[in-house]
């Protein structure tokens, strides 16, 4: 059947004054090149409060560690923690880079385990009651226990570090995938389904895009859990990385060294934090269009 | 005109239960070549289900013919409209509205191609690249069925496509429906549970009874088009309305058999 349209009839609907299309939602679609600006100056706006309260914390510190009489051997003030982190930047470049390195593939081989597994088991169902309650029962080990034996079996490598930062970041990435293919609209797939798509058609148009925004909560949960993942990996055994540089601080008296290591373990959580949050943005821009937008065509039944 | 026409779609006493629930018990009806043909009825009564039924999407019993042939294979029939927009939001308004094409493995390139020509005829110029939260509430109902009509299938399903509108929108949109089907004639079955709306639009209505549903009335609507504006056949389109809802209002006290 073709679609024939006669012009002189439907002119009248494209048309600006047609009460139809208001002007409002003109606009909305027509003027994205003011969105970066006010967006930036929006997210300084956001970030001020806490970094005000963050210095104001930090302050309160340096005054308490200063003038309260405490040996900086036991709390140093922050200002001896930044210039003994200054001092030794060196030495602590040198651990961060393992304790990096150990984050970033063990998060890797967990989002890519994560991402199969996920399919996997929406595809097969049977699976699904197979591994999930063996993936939560994962989630039970304690970490304190288990790193130990981990580097017991596979020594002081990278290996035992990819394995444990795996370990913790893994499920809440498979759970927040799972439920998100699950969130899929009905509608969505039926009418996908009436197009005539099948099953794998329906799992990349549908049902994947549906779990983005799960998967992204998911990913900022097990992000802030990735770097903390390696360093326990380091304290149970390690040549380098900032898990042992803590350790050997610890064992030496020097709570100002241990103090740099954890703002730097910090900084990197923040940093990751910071670039999965980018990649959100990137990856699904239609979440900001439908944030914008005003009531207007949002309040309808 | 629409007399002579070839019977495509054919329904014959369809049954459906979910359980212990009967949903439809014995739906029959015809829609031919070119017809707008309105489905009436209560809201729970079973409409969405004989669509369902319709697109494969579920089984039920009894005979659905279409040119003819048993409805087995229900691929490449219908371009189906559901109920609820279901447009895509992580899609932009043009890949909404070349999804069925896509699927049916067209380039998404090729595809945008023949769907960009038609987006000012449906009021969307200008919203090729807007996301469907962009959209106002009938912009998104007329993306939803120009997604539906590029299919070109041999017939329309329409689900409630104006269901969730405003009455100001809702009325406009059936007068551009009206339009847009007069230019193109598509065979089409629509969905509603608005009495005006299926008068405006139909050739025929059938009304259906409260779950579980059943053919209660098969009413033509012999008036001239266009409809929408003409004070002239208000009357006579009033009197249909009237007489619809009387089935519709009277069927539950005493149930009756085909009135026309
Ligand atoms: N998959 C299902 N399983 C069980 N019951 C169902 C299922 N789908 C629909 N029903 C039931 O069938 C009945 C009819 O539903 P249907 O959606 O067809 O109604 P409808 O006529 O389209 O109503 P509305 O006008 O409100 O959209 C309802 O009572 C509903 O609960
Ligand atoms: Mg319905």
């Amino acid at each position: 059947m073709a679609v024939v349209f006669d012009p002189l009839r439907e002119g009248g609907i494209s048309s600006p004054r047609n009460p139809l299309v208001n002007s409002e939602d003109r606009d909305d679609g027509q003027s994205p090149p003011q969105k970066g600006r006010s967006a930036f100056a929006k997210t300084c706006t956001n970030l001020a409060p806490a970094g005000i309260s963050f210095a104001l914390l930090l302050i309160a510190w340096e005054l308490y560690a200063c003038l309260g009489g405490i040996a900086p051997t036991v709390l140093p003030a922050p200002s001896r923690v930044l210039a003994q982190a200054w001092e030794n930047r060196a030495a602590l470049a040198e651990n961060t880079l393992p304790t990096l390195r150990a984050t970033l593939c063990g998060f890797a081989c967990s989002l890519a385990a994560a991402f199969i597994l996920s399919v996997l088991v929406d595809f097969v169902a049977p699976l699904r009651r197979a591994l999930l309650p063996l993936l939560i029962a994962s989630q039970t080990l304690p970490l304190v226990a288990i790193a130990p034996l981990v580097v017991l079996w596979f020594g002081f490598g990278l290996l035992p570090k990819i394995l444990l930062v795996a370990l913790v970041t893994f499920f809440p990435m498979m759970v927040a995938l799972v439920e998100g293919y699950a969130s899929t609209s009905n509608e969505i797939a039926r009418m996908l389904a009436a197009m005539g798509a099948g099953r794998r058609r329906i799992f990349w148009a549908a049902r994947l895009p549906s779990a983005l925004p799960y998967f992204f909560a998911g990913l900022r949960i097990s992000i802030t859990y990735a770097v903390v993942g390696a360093i326990f990996a380091e304290y149970a055994g390690a040549a380098k990385g900032l898990g042992i540089y803590m350790l050997s601080a610890k064992n030496n008296f020097r709570p100002d060294l241990v103090l740099a290591a954890v703002a730097v373990s910090s900084a990197l959580t923040l940093g990751l934090f910071g670039l999965a949050v980018l990649a959100q943005r990137l990856a699904m821009p239609w979440e900001r269009a439908g944030r914008e937008d005003g009531p207007s065509s949002k309040g309808r039944p | 005109m629409t007399r002579l026409a070839m019977t495509r779609l054919e329904l014959r006493d369809v049954r459906k239960s979910f359980g212990a629930l009967d949903v439809l018990s014995g739906v029959s009806l015809d829609v031919r070549e070119g017809e707008f043909v309105s489905i009436l009825g209560p809201s729970g009564a079973g409409k969405s289900t004989l669509f369902q039924l319709l697109t494969g999407a579920i089984k039920g019993e009894g005979e659905m013919r279409f040119d003819g042939a048993p409805l087995d294979d229900h691929g490449g029939r219908f371009a189906f409209m559901p109920q609820r927009d279901a447009l895509m939001p992580w899609r932009r308004v043009i890949d909404n509205a070349t999804l069925g094409l896509e699927v049916q493995g067209m380039k998404r390139r090729a595809a945008r191609l023949r769907v960009a020509p038609l987006f000012a005829a449906f009021g969307l110029a200008g919203f090729e690249r807007a996301w469907p939260a962009e959209l106002s509430g009938g912009m998104r109902q007329r993306a939803a069925l120009l997604r539906t009509v590029v299919q070109e299938r041999d017939m329309l399903l329409l689900d409630e496509p104006f269901g969730a509108l405003d009455a100001l929108t809702r009325a406009a949109m059936q007068r551009w429906l009206e339009t847009m089907w007069q230019a193109n004639r598509w065979t089409a079955l629509l969905i509603t549970h608005d009495v005006r709306e299926a008068v405006l639009l139909s050739d025929r209505i059938y009304v259906l009874s409260a779950r579980p549903a059943r053919v209660v009335a098969e009413v033509a609507v012999p008036l001239p088009r266009p409809r929408g504006g003409s004070a002239a056949l208000a009357r006579e389109a009033a009197a249909i309305e009237t007489g619809i809802l009387d089935t519709l209002l009277g069927e539950t006290n005493s149930p009756t058999g085909e009135t026309r």
